[in-house]
């Protein structure tokens, strides 16, 4: 390999900038708004006897008092502390498929036509982002095989959760709810395919993975029963191997009568290459955020994309959007639908970047984002294999790993106590933003999961792996030492003292933080 | 500032490397000498002491004299008070027990002991549940649960200690395996009894703390659901350890800890049952469950700790009503293992491999695979 170029040094602005009510002054004012001018005052009179005694305050609002410019400087200042996609080398979001968003996506939401638009406006009005929605449907239709979707769910999750309660109306219709008031999932599938059936009433049966890694497709054949309403699997899984079972998988199930809902949050790795429908699923979903190109993170804009085989479409949320030959319309004429889900039509801007975004890429280009994806992956992974310290889940399985690879710190901890959250602190201090270790619980010890995604270069995975080699390397010469890092970055050591467990003491409002420390 | 007692066996671990699997018994111990094995447990405990080192300021050390010790203090350069007399190249079992005794008078925040099963089955009791301990793991045989995973970890975890990082404790298992049994090829354990460990599950199990339900907290759901899911005029057989006494304290009935009790319409109706009054029960109820735990680190059903739940009882109970109840932190400390059976009957074994449910929450099920 040739000399493997490192940004190593790093150094990220580092305040101890309080929160902006600390910053706050009783009395202080950004903006002092002129008078009402005398003729609209005289016109309008007291506009706040207008307002129904329900929405009136009967409190003072309790927001920060602060004028512009310290305002504008704290912002800086926390924006100058931040990491993320567009600035680091974020590859190490695995399972997130952390790919690059086109400024030109950005630009069109943007666009006032867009921007201004407003969900209650007559549809005649807003035909341009309805045939958007109509048009994107039949990309996913496309990539999945399903026969129609709902965009309207706000995220993978919700996606999930909508997908639990189709299922439930399916056996409701058949007779069957009562019955069937069991899931199953496995251990290695994204947590909320558990989570969301459990949130929507199910008990849920997980599965160990075979000794190759795979779910047990015996165990899963021991776990299915008459009381089975369906199994939630994610696959490729979190761990980067892809089940070549799936089909049978979905067999098992159909012969108990239990539907097969395919988790696709991460759909990187089968762009154009393989498909829900061939593989006998009912119903599947996407993270249009993740897959189709869109930003996503720190909780922003998401929408999970639900498919279902047509025996499930009239199930599914209201409304979607039709076209009737002249004009593109919303249908709520769905007697079977589970309802709402969420407000409206779900998140327009992520939809239309997404659109963009497949329209620019073309069908060939979204295979070819797959290849890239998990050439990109057995590249990184064929450097990995060769450093001391680490190694990757179910090693020497023989099977050839798709777009994303949990590795595991094990070899590391065991040589000199330095483990994953070691490592993450560590590699921080490169301009490597904060690693995705696993989901709960890390049956992989000391684990790394990294997605190097399309996007990434050829040069910037051999970076990242040079950053892992070099601070390897840095972990055995001086373990304690390491274990103080970061010292480059904003980010800091997490408190150890159990304070962040503790629900008396950790705050998400500044309300909170008031209540429960009585400042 | 916290004070620690210290305690090594100093003969723990002696029959391994001389083939003789364990070295309970002084008759063990001089053919051990004959065979040329030399004692290492000392040598294996200094690593979690030169740890220790390291927060010396932060604790205060009360150990024994010579090799139960104080010497090895030395070596790592650690203060210590040394209490007690031993007789020096012929310490035993009741050295072991008198050492805890005696510093369980000093009220030390923790026991710290060096050794293997036998150690530990020699502190239990002496202390029981008094201090809190930890074992670092020097001896032949470590089934108990008591142990960090290796000598390091046990001298990271007592700095953590010192440092008042570790808030809590949670009892851990003390296996009894037969050693003359053993030497023969055969495992025959029984689950002793318990002691308190610190709570640190990332030393022990490589789960992170902080994320999901704490231990007693998921144990309090599969609990729940274990209770709320209990079916009237059905004769339940509980078995031994300390999830299934969780259960029995949720119920608000009594419990044998290590023995087996059975339970119909939420009344006890006979403690701490033999194979044969089970068996007899039997006969008197038409419908029977079983609800057992995974008992020790290797993750044994049936055949360690719950022999009176013999694999007769299994066979007329059939599988079908046998309920599984582990935490999660316990089974994922398994991850990749199976759950085992040795009920001593290859037809029984064989009936229940293949795969059972584990309750491991409320509504919340894994499947595991069991072997024999």
């Amino acid at each position: 390999m040739a000399i493997v170029k490192v940004r190593d040094n790093f150094q990220q602005a580092r305040w101890n900038e309080p929160l902006i009510y600390e910053l706050s002054t009783s009395g202080l004012r950004g903006i002092i708004p002129p008078p009402v001018e005398e003729e609209i005052d005289s016109e309008a009179g007291d506009v706040f006897t207008a307002l129904p005694d329900a929405v009136r305050r009967k409190s003072e609002l309790g927001l920060p008092e602060i004028a512009q410019k310290q305002v504008l400087q704290h912002f800086l200042h926390l924006s100058q502390e931040t990491s993320g996609a567009n600035l680091n080398n974020d590859m190490v979001e695995g399972t997130c498929t952390m790919k690059y968003n086109p400024r030109l996506c950005e630009k069109l939401a943007l666009e006032p036509d867009f921007a201004d638009i407003h969900p209650d406006q007559d549809p005649d009005t807003v035909q341009g982002m309805l045939k958007i929605y109509y048009e994107f449907e039949k990309v996913v239709k496309a990539v999945s095989g399903m026969d129609k979707f709902s965009l309207q769910p706000g995220g993978g999750n919700h996606a999930v959760y909508t997908a639990a309660s189709i299922a439930r109306a399916y056996f409701e219709e058949k007779g069957e709810a009562e019955q069937r008031n069991e899931i199953i999932t496995t251990i290695f599938s994204h947590p909320c395919d558990a989570a969301a059936p459990a949130t929507a009433g199910y008990k849920v049966i997980t599965v160990y993975p075979d000794e190759h890694g795979m779910p047990d497709l015996e165990a899963i054949k021991a776990a299915a029963n008459e009381h089975t309403a369906c199994i939630f699997m994610t696959n490729p899984e979190d761990i980067g191997i892809y089940n070549i079972h799936a089909d049978e998988i979905v067999e098992a199930l159909h012969a108990v009568g239990a539907l097969c809902f395919y988790d696709q949050a991460n759909a990187n790795a089968f762009l154009g290459i393989a498909r829900a429908r061939e593989a006998g699923f009912d119903m599947c979903h996407f993270n249009v955020h993740k897959t189709f190109g869109t930003p996503h993170g720190g909780e922003g804009p998401a929408c999970g994309a639900l498919g279902v085989r047509d025996y499930l479409a009239k199930y599914l949320p209201v409304p979607t959007v039709e076209f009737d030959g002249d004009k593109y319309y919303f249908d709520y004429d769905k007697p079977d639908s589970i309802g709402k889900v969420r407000e409206y039509i779900g998140q327009s801007a992520v939809v239309l970047k997404a659109y963009a975004w497949c329209k620019m890429m073309g069908p060939d280009y979204l295979k070819e984002c797959a290849e890239i994806s998990v050439i990109n992956n057995n590249y990184m992974l064929n450097i990995m294999e060769k450093l001391n310290g680490v190694t990757h889940a179910f090693r020497d399985n023989g099977i050839v790993r798709q777009e994303q690879i949990r590795y595991s710190f094990e070899p590391l901890t065991e040589e000199c106590g330095v483990g994953s959250d070691d490592m993450n602190r560590r590699m921080g201090d490169y301009g490597i933003p904060w690693f995705w270790a696993s989901h709960y619980p890390w049956v992989i010890p000391e684990p790394m999961t990294i997605e190097p995604c399309e996007s990434y270069t050829k040069e910037e995975i051999e970076e990242f792996c040079k950053v892992v080699e070099i601070c390897m390397e840095e972990a055995r010469k001086d373990p304690d030492k390491f274990k103080e890092a970061p010292f480059n970055t904003a980010m800091h050591k997490r408190l150890e003292n159990g304070d962040l467990d503790d629900p008396e003491k950790w705050a998400l409002s500044w309300k909170a933080y008031c209540r429960k420390h009585s400042k | 500032m916290k004070t620690i007692g210290l305690i090594i066996n100093p003969v723990a671990g002696i029959g391994g490397k001389v083939g003789l699997k364990g070295s309970d018994g002084s008759e063990t111990l001089k053919k051990a000498l004959e065979l040329g094995a030399v004692p290492e447990s000392g040598k294996k405990a200094l690593v979690a002491l030169k740890k220790i080192k390291e927060v010396e300021r932060d604790v205060t050390i009360y150990t024994y004299p010579g090799e139960m010790g104080e010497d090895i203090c030395k070596e790592a350069g650690l203060d210590c008070r040394v209490i007690g007399e031993i007789r020096s190249g012929a310490t035993g079992a009741a050295d072991t027990k008198k050492a805890a005794k005696e510093l369980a008078k000093y009220k030390p925040d923790l026991i710290l002991f060096a050794g293997g099963d036998g150690t530990a089955r020699d502190v239990l009791d002496a202390i029981g549940t008094e201090v809190p301990v930890l074992g670092i793991p020097t001896g032949c045989k470590i089934h108990s649960g008591v142990y960090a995973l290796n000598p390091r970890s046990a001298g990271s975890l007592i700095c953590d200690f010192a440092k008042d990082k570790i808030k809590s404790t949670k009892e851990a298992e003390v296996m009894d395996i037969d050693e003359d049994l053993f030497r023969q090829g055969e495992v025959r354990a029984r689950l002793y009894g318990y002691l308190r460990v610190p709570n640190e599950k990332k030393r022990v199990q490589n789960l992170k703390s902080g994320r999901g339900h704490s231990e007693e907290g998921a144990l309090d759901l599969a609990a729940n659901y274990i209770v709320e899911t209990m079916e009237p005029d059905t004769l339940y057989i509980i078995g031994t350890g300390s999830t299934t006494a969780f259960i029995m304290k949720k119920l608000g009935l009594p419990n044998t800890l290590l023995g087996a009790d059975l339970v119909y319409n939420n009344a006890v109706v006979a403690s701490d049952c033999t194979e044969r009054q089970i068996l007899g029960a039997l006969n008197d109820y038409d419908k029977v469950k079983i609800i057992v735990t995974v008992i020790g680190g290797q993750g044994y059903i049936f055949g360690r700790g719950n022999q009176q739940i013999s694999a007769e009882v299994i066979k007329r109970v059939g599988k079908e009503n046998i309920i599984i109840v582990a935490t999660e932190d316990k089974m994922m400390s398994m991850f990749g293992r199976p759950l085992y059976v040795d009920t001593g009957d290859e037809e029984v074994n064989a009936y229940l491999r293949g795969y059972m449910r584990v309750v491991m929450g409320y509504e919340k099920f894994i499947v595991a695979r069991v072997s024999d």
